[in-house]
């Protein structure tokens, strides 16, 4: 039986064809960007307005490639996305379980803390984070962005949701068994919020992934730049003069991700439909 | 004292165990063995996250808020000048347009990119196919926010001669305002964009809530002879309403937050209309480096964010239904 909502066909046109308008409007960015990026400069002076490239110039591409160590930017993101995502997951993980499992004296101000310190924006903290990191050598490192961003609270807020869902008594039959708080914890408690680890994952990664604030502040050396970097210092050079090339190099960022996107989408989209529902 | 015995001690230790953070601790005699491993096990559970806390969030808060009674630039000595960097920001009238360009943002995007996913949301709440039309609201989500400026430049940017100033000039014959260069129209631009980039996430998550409205409760709105308009506004909202307060905080405090965006997409160096609280943290902190000042309007930015966040839990008590 279909729900109540899904109506007559005039009706269903109707949203059909306000959320494909819509859709539209959502993908004329992208792919505006990929037009632009197949033009020449000649063609963005002398007709701006034209929307197809005359003559397709697929050069923009291997004239990017050869002036900005993309490559390099790529592997930077990547290790740093990699190790952040790991470290919260593992370390927020165990503080979820102290908090879900294990009675403790000061156990609900301590989590209290970790509730309030949520509400601190990253500006705030940022001026001395840069002074304690310089004091230890750690600016312009990728130290300086994967440290600061493990000490996640929401990430211990959001799994310790799921650690409450685990039933107990599978915990209690593994401590018959004999297993101790670290064995139940690995084979009992992680394997069994494997969803909530999947969402927190993806939420870290994106955040570590397209993170500008940070690396602004924290990189001088163009080698260690991450993609958002290398693409902003691009931009801000030659954005207004060299657009054919700075599209083409967004899009080098862009595409990627659109299309890891499109493959992990309904694992994604459930994640993230998930998180919000978290904050009930 | 094999496992078993030890895992049976603690079953039965069990009932008197209490809920976390109460547990009473054996008076007169030893403290039951399981006890005392437990709390070492909390500590080695909790001991890096802990350690990440103190270190990067506790402590760096507390710093900020010392600094923010300084005058240091990192490298000489600091002074301590009491109240006088809050002093000096809230009567520079540079930190109060900044103020009201940030809450500008807030007051556009807020409202406007809620009450469009909200829209969006019911309208694929009612279609057939809607994975497609997820994924395609979705893909500004998973674009960083410097692309996602890069691009909008392209279309915003450029003046006269920009594609949609110069397409719209040319069809409809109207001249736009020249969206990133006006400061009395980019704070628009920023929003428009901010929206843009935000709507699948917002989209998603409505989506998700709508899920949970049972659907018997919709039927018996029907054959209680409601229209659609009366059951959306009586059964529908009314159950959505925790998803709504939950995105309308998260909004709120992220517009607050407004950088990445203004920033790379306008340069407020060259345009005061696209100033936010955030810049100015930045700018004086680290292009000036008035470590003190910078400080102040963090912290300035953090006590906007608590009231405006303690009156919308106020708020919530008359407007968000919670199901007992």
């Amino acid at each position: 039986m279909t729900t109540v909502r899904h109506s007559t066909a005039p009706r269903q046109l109707l949203l059909h064809t306000g959320l494909v308008l819509g859709g539209l409007l959502m993908l004329f960015p992208f792919v505006w960007m990929v037009l632009t990026s197949f033009k020449g400069v000649s063609q963005m002076i002398n007709e701006p307005l034209s929307w197809l490239p005359t003559p397709w110039r697929a050069q923009n591409y291997p004239d990017v490639l050869n002036e900005v160590p993309i490559g390099r930017a790529y592997w930077n993101s990547m290790y740093i996305a990699a190790i952040t995502v790991a470290a919260t997951l593992f370390t927020g993980a165990m503080a979820a379980y102290a908090f879900a499992r294990i009675p403790f004296r000061g156990s609900g101000p301590l989590f209290g803390l970790f509730l309030a310190t949520q509400m601190v924006p990253a500006q705030v903290t940022i001026v001395p984070l840069y002074i304690m990191l310089a004091k230890l050598q750690l600016i312009d490192s990728h130290l300086a962005l994967i440290l600061p961003a493990i000490a996640n609270p929401f990430a211990v807020f959001l799994l310790r949701q799921f650690i409450r869902a685990v039933p107990v008594e599978l915990e209690e039959a593994a401590r018959i068994d004999g297993a101790g708080r670290w064995t139940i914890f690995w084979r009992i408690v992680l394997p069994n919020i494997r969803p909530g680890l999947w969402t927190l994952g993806i939420i870290v990664f994106l955040a570590s992934w397209n993170s500008y604030f940070f690396p602004l502040v924290f990189l001088n050396s163009s080698e260690l730049f991450t993609v958002p970097l290398l693409l902003d210092s691009f931009n801000s050079q030659r954005g207004g003069i060299d657009y054919g090339l700075t599209a083409a190099l967004s899009a080098m960022t862009v595409v990627p991700m659109l299309i890891a996107f499109l493959i992990g989408q309904r694992k994604i989209l459930n994640s993230m439909a998930s998180s919000g529902l978290g904050g009930r | 004292m094999s496992a078993l015995t030890q895992a049976a001690a603690r079953r039965r230790e069990r009932p008197a165990a209490g809920p976390a953070g109460s547990a009473p601790t054996a008076r007169g005699g030893r403290e039951p063995l399981w006890r005392r491993r437990d709390r070492r096990w909390a500590l080695v559970f909790l001991g890096p996250q802990l350690l990440g806390l103190l270190v990067f969030l506790v402590g760096p808060l507390g710093f900020a808020v010392v600094l923010s009674f300084m005058r240091w630039d990192g490298l000489g000595d600091a002074t301590w000048v009491g109240l006088d960097n809050f002093r000096t920001q809230l009567t520079d009238p540079e930190f109060g347009r900044a103020v009201w360009n940030t809450v500008k943002i807030g007051l556009i995007t807020v409202p406007g990119g809620l009450a469009l996913a909200l829209l969006i949301a019911l309208a694929l709440h009612g279609v057939r196919g809607r994975t497609a039309y997820r994924v395609v609201y979705f893909l500004p989500v998973v674009t960083s926010s410097v692309a996602v400026s890069v691009i909008w430049q392209m279309i915003l940017g450029g003046g006269a001669d920009g594609i949609l100033n110069g397409t719209v000039h040319d069809i409809l014959g109207i001249t736009l305002p020249d969206w990133l260069a006006d400061p009395d129209w980019v704070v628009v631009a920023v929003s428009v964009v901010t929206v843009w980039s935000s709507l699948g996430l917002n989209v998603v998550i409505f989506l998700a809530g709508l899920a949970t409205v049972p659907t018997n409760l919709l039927e018996a709105a029907r054959i209680d002879g409601a229209g659609p308009w009366q059951t959306l506004r009586s059964v529908t909202l009314p159950l959505l309403s925790p998803t709504v307060f939950f995105t309308v905080v998260v909004s709120v405090i992220s517009s607050f937050q407004a950088f990445d965006l203004v920033y790379v997409l306008v340069n407020p160096d060259h345009n005061e209309g696209a100033q936010t609280i955030v810049y100015k943290v930045y700018q004086q902190g680290f292009r000036e480096f008035h470590f003190g000042l910078s400080s102040a309007a963090a912290l300035l930015l953090l006590l906007l964010t608590l009231i405006v966040t303690a009156v919308q839990f106020q708020a919530q008590k008359r407007f968000v239904h919670y199901e007992s």
